[in-house]
């Protein structure tokens, strides 16, 4: 792993965790109330941020043949199958129980809730549970 | 623009968002990285888990950012936090059964699916995925319902 890309991926996850915190993401409650549809914010911020990213994705690979450091564009690869859907079914039901995702929960304990280290915890636990499950099936 | 909709306001969160999505272009346009926020939680475990699913080359090769990524988020909202919030750290109201609970299933769920709010969400939809147009579809239907249960079983 060269040092361009780990700078890169710091740049990257600053300015992800300075938006996510901004746009108050970081507060489980917040969450919450958009998915009790008392407050419809979370849609501007996916909006905004899939917006401007359709932005590079689309044009990047049309007017360059390479990244500016190098290497090759990488693709999202999900199929239309039984794991993709049946896994967002799964993370939704547990989004809804606590309000985090993991981009907010990683970020919300620079915010100081260290509360959140609790679902942390838990993600990394599903997360394990997820590839020891995957791994008997292979 | 309607209070009722946002009674918190909106600019912030758009604002917010369109920060988010420079850095996710920013990532691809120069090292044509996709930046999806739960692989990172599958990749860690390469570390110390012999397991074939964290061992695969997608994993073990993509691990150092990953965790550099996420360790970038934590000095972002740090960042945030002190340079234009007023510094004091945040708390939620949200039980801690929750919080265990509701993490693994996320956990779970995300890597299954291969991907979460962000990288179906943000990704995914940027680059115009139609199984991550249904699996965002999925899991607001699925978080509605269980947020909305939550409350009427006694939760935050």
């Amino acid at each position: 792993m060269d040092a361009k890309t780990l700078g890169i991926a710091l740049v990257t996850g600053v300015l992800f965790g300075f938006g996510l915190a901004m746009a108050t993401m970081v507060q489980p409650e917040v969450v919450l109330s958009f998915l009790r549809w008392e407050d419809f914010g979370l849609m501007l911020v996916l909006g905004g941020a899939a917006g401007v990213t359709a932005l590079a994705y689309q044009l990047g690979p049309r007017l360059m043949r390479a990244p500016v450091t190098g290497g090759v564009f990488d693709r999202h690869r999900s199929g239309l199958n039984r794991e993709t859907l049946g896994g967002a079914a799964i993370f939704g039901v547990g989004w809804g129980i606590c309000g985090v995702c993991p981009g907010p929960a990683i970020a919300g304990l620079g915010a100081g809730n260290v509360a959140l280290l609790l679902a942390v915890a838990g993600i990394f636990a599903g997360a394990y549970l997820h590839g020891w499950v995957a791994s008997r099936g292979s | 623009m309607a209070a009722e909709g946002f009674p918190s306001g909106w600019a912030h969160y758009l604002t917010g968002g369109v920060v988010i999505g420079v850095g996710v272009s920013l990532a691809f346009v120069t090292a044509g990285l996709i930046t999806g926020m739960s692989t990172v939680f599958s990749s860690t475990w390469s570390w110390v888990s012999r397991l074939d699913y964290f061992q695969r080359e997608r994993m073990v090769a993509s691990r150092g950012w990953r965790a550099v990524l996420a360790l970038g988020l934590v000095g972002g909202a740090a960042l945030y936090t002190v340079g234009v919030g007023d510094g004091s750290a945040l708390a939620t109201s949200v039980t801690p059964w929750q919080l265990a609970v509701g993490g693994v299933l996320i956990g779970f769920g995300a890597r299954m699916s291969d991907g979460c709010t962000s990288g179906h969400g943000i990704c995914g939809l940027a680059s115009f995925r139609l199984p991550s147009l249904l699996a965002v579809l999925t899991f607001l239907a699925t978080a509605m319902l269980s947020a909305r249960l939550v409350l009427a079983l006694g939760g935050a």
